[in-house]
This record gives structure tokens, C-alpha cells and sequence, in this order.
């Protein structure tokens, strides 16, 4: 069999597109490469939704810290303390068995719809379960790094804000904001990496792969137990994760730069790699 | 145990908890927090001096050690730990039997990949089919915790070096001006200074570390990931003691161990590095003075 026919046949095997049986005998190089790559597809999505939704509510989240009513200051303080202090790892089981148990709440409530036990349902799938638990993590660690970003913003801005009558929302979308963001940015970069990252973990952890549609890894760890060589498709996985943290560290470059643009080049922060490593 | 559970089937509230947590099973549960500890302690010292081999690996007028340095420093950065996880132990164990096998096997002409299985004879297989069991969870809980001292020396030696490169020039020159040759300098000068750099980020491996023992899961050992999920699971009345679906309170019990964990890690550290900071002139040290006047 061509590669040609392989990438035909598991390029979009993760998605449940093509062949329905993985190769058990004969595995090729290309058979590997083809479908770890395949598996990616996943990691991508995990990561670009749970970064697109937690930034927006890592910043309710960061401004509730530094909020002075004392609910919110509260609540986020906690919720950002809980998803930083304890491993995502057990958070995925946790969540699994959580929604698991979901539906037998659900009786109770009895609303009669369908659609809603369908939807409690889908909880336990990985595309939506592991997706939730990813969002609410990355929320709690971002949430940090723009509290911290907003903690650094220099009081002489806010000031002169003031000064021209500046309040309330206006100075925050006006002044504080863009630097806020252009302060969180670089660290900001290094979570959107470890988030990455942290999708490998996604079907290690409670979340079955359904007709055995799973991410790069789960498809690495597949090859493994049957071939029981791991010198072949873990490099393969580290080369694709290693591939995609370049093409993230070029996107948040781009507009770190944008962020950037009213700044003396020499006065600009540029993006440090600085790792969170595990999370 | 107590006397009265011989029939537990009798029990009700407290005395049924109290003879269900306190049973064999729930004991090893118990212990298995301890060989998480075990980890994390044993790990944390091995992955420093790793750590620090490696820094020092990277600055060396060596070349070969230097790429090895840089290699191993660098390797981190970019994969997911899990891949590493899954990988070291592996190969660690693969490697031995590999050395093994061409030393004491008789006929170690044909290939160790056969089909689909790695094949050694019997005696270089590692530890031995004959071993006591105890033996085999030994040898496997020496492999994670080799695989987590690479890994997180390798986060280390990112540290340490960063530190070695923050401790000011002059130091340094310095003390080559009083005639330290290059050797005492390091040790003398250099390391000493490079501690107090190091400690917000050792402090935060240390967390790090904390935070990924639930990965031993992932490598085959009975950890606290394991017993939780097999205690939680629904007993038939075919046990002594039958319950539901109880894995969702093991594992908020698991993340309840977790958050204190770093929450006291967090008040320590924060006690170390109140006094490291002590009579430095850092911005830290300072805000302290001003606190404390």
C-alpha cells in the first residue's frame, strides 16, 4: 500500500472519516506519521477552543481578583487557587465521574426534553467533556497572569486617565486594557503552549475514545502496544507537538508585535519561553 | 480493625464507615499516598543534582558535554511531559534488557524486534520471571522515579542555569582579581550566590512536582489515581461492603490531598524565601524591611 493511499485512507481517521480498521500488522513508517498526525486534529481543537473561550473568562476571572467587592474577590481568588493547586490530571477524572453521574440528577429535574439528556450525555464524550475541563484550567491559569499584568499596569496611566475625566468603563477599555494586554502577553504565550501541551492528557485520563477516534497520542501509545518499539511514534508525537508550539510561538509573535506597535523598539518586551511545564 | 466487623452486613452509619475505611484495601489506598511522598522525595533531590550536572554540562569548555547539556536542557521545552512519561521508562527499560541480552543472553545474534514484540532470552529479562513480586513493583517504581528525575532535571538544569547567569559579572571578576583560580570561583563564588536566584523557580518545580505524581498512574504503578478508581467503582452486595458509584468523593478526596499539598508547600516557600531574601539588597528584601518597620 502507497503512502498516498494511507494519508487517503487515515488522514481524517481521528474524525471518523475513512477506514474504519487501524493497521494491526505491518505497520509502516508512514502508517504512524499519517495517523499521529491524524490524532492532531484533536489537540488543535482542544486547544484553540479552550484558549478562545478561557481568555474571555480569565479576564472576568482576573478582574474579580483584583475587585474589591469581597464576593467576587473571593470567588475568583478560590477558583483560581483550586485549578492552579491541584493536577489537571485528576480535575479530567473528577470531571468524568461528575458528568457520569449527571444524568441521574437529570431525572429529577424532569423536563421532559430530549435534547437535554442527549446534551448530559455528551458531557461524558471527550469533545465536550474534556473540552470543559481544559477551558475551566486554562481559565485559572490565565486568570493569574492577567491579574498580575493588571496589578503591573503603571499607576501613572490610570492617573492621567483620571485626569481627563476618564472612568469606570471608559479607562478600563481606553487605558487599562490594552496594557494589561500587551504586559500578560509574552506569559501569556507560554500558557497557550503548556495548554497545548496539557491536550495530550485528554484521553489518559477518564474520557474514552469513542471507535477509537483519539488524539495524537492515544494513536502513539496504540502503535506502541502493538509494535512494542516506543523509539518510533513517540519521536513522531514530539515532532508534531514540537511543529505546532513553533507555529503558536510565530501567531502570538505576530501579535505580541501588533500589541507592541507604540513602543520604542528597544523598550519592547519580547516573548521569553519561560515554562509553566506541568500543569 | 475493629471487633465488630466481622459482619459488616449489620452495620449501619458510622460503624459501617468506620469498618469500610478501615479495610485492607482502604489500608493500601492509605500507603499509596506514602509512595506518592516516597516520590516526590526521592525525585526532588536526584532531579537537582541532574539539574545541576546539566547546567553545568551546558557551560563546559567541552564541546561534546556542551551539545549534551544543551541537548538535555532543551529537550523539554516544546513536547508535552506525558510523551516523556511514556517514553523514558520504556526505553529505560528496553536498554537495559538490550545490554543485557548481548551480554548474557547465549545467541544474541537475532534482532529484538521480532514482529511485534521485543525478545530477550530468559535471563536477560530485567528483573527476572523468578523474582519475588516484590522485586518487580521495586524495579518499576526505580523506573518512574528515573523517568521523573530526567524530566524534572532537566526543568531544573533550565533553572539553575538561568541563575548561574544571573549572579552579577562582577562577582566573578571579582574574585578572579583576588587570584581564585576558575575552580574555586565556581564553587565558591558562583554557586553560593546562584542558589538565592534559583529558588523562585526550584520552589516552583518543586509544586510542578507535586502536581504531576498523579502521572505514576500513567506508568503502571498502583498509585493513588489507581486505588481511587478501583475503591470508588460500584461493589455488587458480592463484596462485604456494596456501595454505588463512589469514585466522584475518592477523587474530590484526591483533589482536597492535592490543594493542601500546595497550599502548604506554598506557606514554606514563602517562609524560605522571606529568609533568603534576608539582608539582600532585592526588591523583595526590601518591601519585607518596610513591612517589618
Amino acid at each position: 500500500m502507497s503512502c498516498v493511499q494511507t494519508i487517503i485512507d487515515y488522514g481524517l481517521r481521528s474524525i471518523g472519516i475513512g477506514e474504519r480498521l487501524l493497521p494491526k500488522t505491518d505497520i509502516t513508517l508512514c502508517d504512524q506519521f499519517v495517523l499521529i498526525g491524524s490524532g492532531m486534529i484533536w489537540n488543535i481543537y482542544f486547544a484553540i477552543l479552550a484558549l478562545s473561550f478561557g481568555f474571555m473568562f480569565s479576564i472576568l476571572l482576573a478582574l474579580g481578583k483584583a475587585s474589591e467587592n469581597p464576593l467576587w474577590n473571593r470567588l475568583s481568588r478560590g477558583y483560581i487557587f483550586f485549578f492552579r493547586g491541584s493536577p489537571l490530571f485528576i480535575q479530567f477524572f473528577f470531571a468524568y465521574e461528575a458528568f457520569v453521574l449527571l444524568p441521574k440528577f437529570g431525572v429529577d429535574i424532569n423536563l421532559g426534553f430530549a435534547v437535554i439528556t442527549a446534551e448530559t450525555r455528551w458531557l461524558t464524550k471527550a469533545w465536550l467533556g474534556a473540552l470543559i475541563v481544559l477551558f475551566l484550567n486554562t481559565s485559572g491559569y490565565s486568570a493569574e497572569i492577567f491579574y498580575r499584568a493588571y496589578r503591573a499596569v503603571p499607576r501613572g496611566d490610570v492617573e492621567a486617565a483620571q485626569a481627563y475625566g476618564m472612568t469606570g468603563r471608559v479607562r478600563f477599555w481606553r487605558v487599562i486594557w490594552p496594557t494589561m494586554l500587551r504586559i500578560a502577553w509574552p506569559a501569556y504565550t507560554n500558557e497557550a503552549i503548556f495548554l497545548f501541551h496539557a491536550t495530550a492528557l485528554a484521553f489518559f485520563s477518564g474520557f474514552p475514545a469513542w471507535r477509537q477516534q483519539g488524539d495524537a497520542l492515544y494513536y502513539a501509545k496504540y502503535f506502541y502496544d502493538k509494535t512494542f518499539n516506543p523509539f518510533i511514534p513517540y519521536p513522531i508525537t514530539a515532532f508534531y507537538f514540537i511543529l505546532f508550539t513553533l507555529v503558536i510561538i510565530f501567531i502570538f509573535g505576530v501579535i505580541n508585535k501588533h500589541l507592541n506597535r507604540h513602543i520604542a523598539p528597544t523598550e519592547r518586551q519580547s516573548i521569553r519561553y519561560r515554562p509553566q511545564f506541568l500543569r | 480493625m475493629m471487633s465488630y466487623c466481622h459482619t459488616p452486613a449489620d452495620l449501619e452509619g458510622f460503624a459501617w464507615f468506620s469498618c469500610y475505611l478501615t479495610t485492607n484495601t482502604h489500608f493500601s489506598f492509605y500507603w499509596s499516598f506514602v509512595t506518592v511522598l516516597l516520590l516526590v522525595f526521592i525525585t526532588a533531590p536526584v532531579a537537582l543534582l541532574f539539574g545541576f550536572g546539566g547546567a553545568v554540562a551546558k557551560r563546559s569548555a567541552f564541546l561534546p558535554l556542551r551539545w549534551f547539556g544543551k541537548i538535555y536542557t532543551n529537550m523539554v521545552r516544546g513536547v508535552p511531559e506525558l510523551i516523556f512519561f511514556l517514553f523514558v521508562p520504556i526505553a529505560l527499560d528496553q536498554g537495559f534488557e538490550y545490554i543485557r541480552y548481548k551480554l548474557l543472553c547465549e545467541d544474541s545474534s537475532a534482532p529484538v524486534y521480532q514482529g511485534n514484540d521485543f525478545v530477550v532470552c530468559a535471563a536477560a529479562k530485567l528483573p527476572l520471571s523468578t523474582a519475588d513480586a516484590w522485586v518487580h513493583t521495586t524495579y518499576n517504581f526505580s523506573l518512574a522515579v528515573l523517568a521523573f528525575a530526567i524530566v524534572f532535571g532537566a526543568f531544573a538544569s533550565n533553572v539553575i542555569d538561568g541563575a548561574l547567569s544571573a549572579v552579577p559579572k562582577n562577582q566573578l571578576e571579582t574574585a578572579s582579581a583576588y587570584g581564585l583560580s576558575k575552580r574555586q570561583t565556581f564553587w565558591r563564588i558562583h554557586v553560593p550566590q546562584m542558589w538565592g536566584f534559583a529558588l523562585a523557580g526550584l520552589s516552583n518545580l518543586w509544586l510542578i512536582l507535586i502536581k504531576a505524581t498523579p502521572l505514576l498512574f500513567i506508568l503502571g504503578i498502583e498509585d493513588i489515581v489507581y486505588w481511587a478508581g478501583y475503591l470508588g467503582k460500584t461493589k455488587t452486595s458480592f463484596f462485604a461492603y456494596p456501595h454505588g458509584d463512589w469514585r466522584i468523593w475518592y477523587f474530590s478526596a484526591l483533589l482536597v490531598f492535592y490543594v493542601l499539598m500546595t497550599y502548604g508547600s506554598e506557606k514554606i516557600i514563602n517562609r524560605l524565601s522571606r529568609r533568603f531574601s534576608k539582608g539582600q539588597a532585592t526588591l523583595g528584601a526590601n518591601e519585607d524591611r518596610a513591612a517589618a518597620a
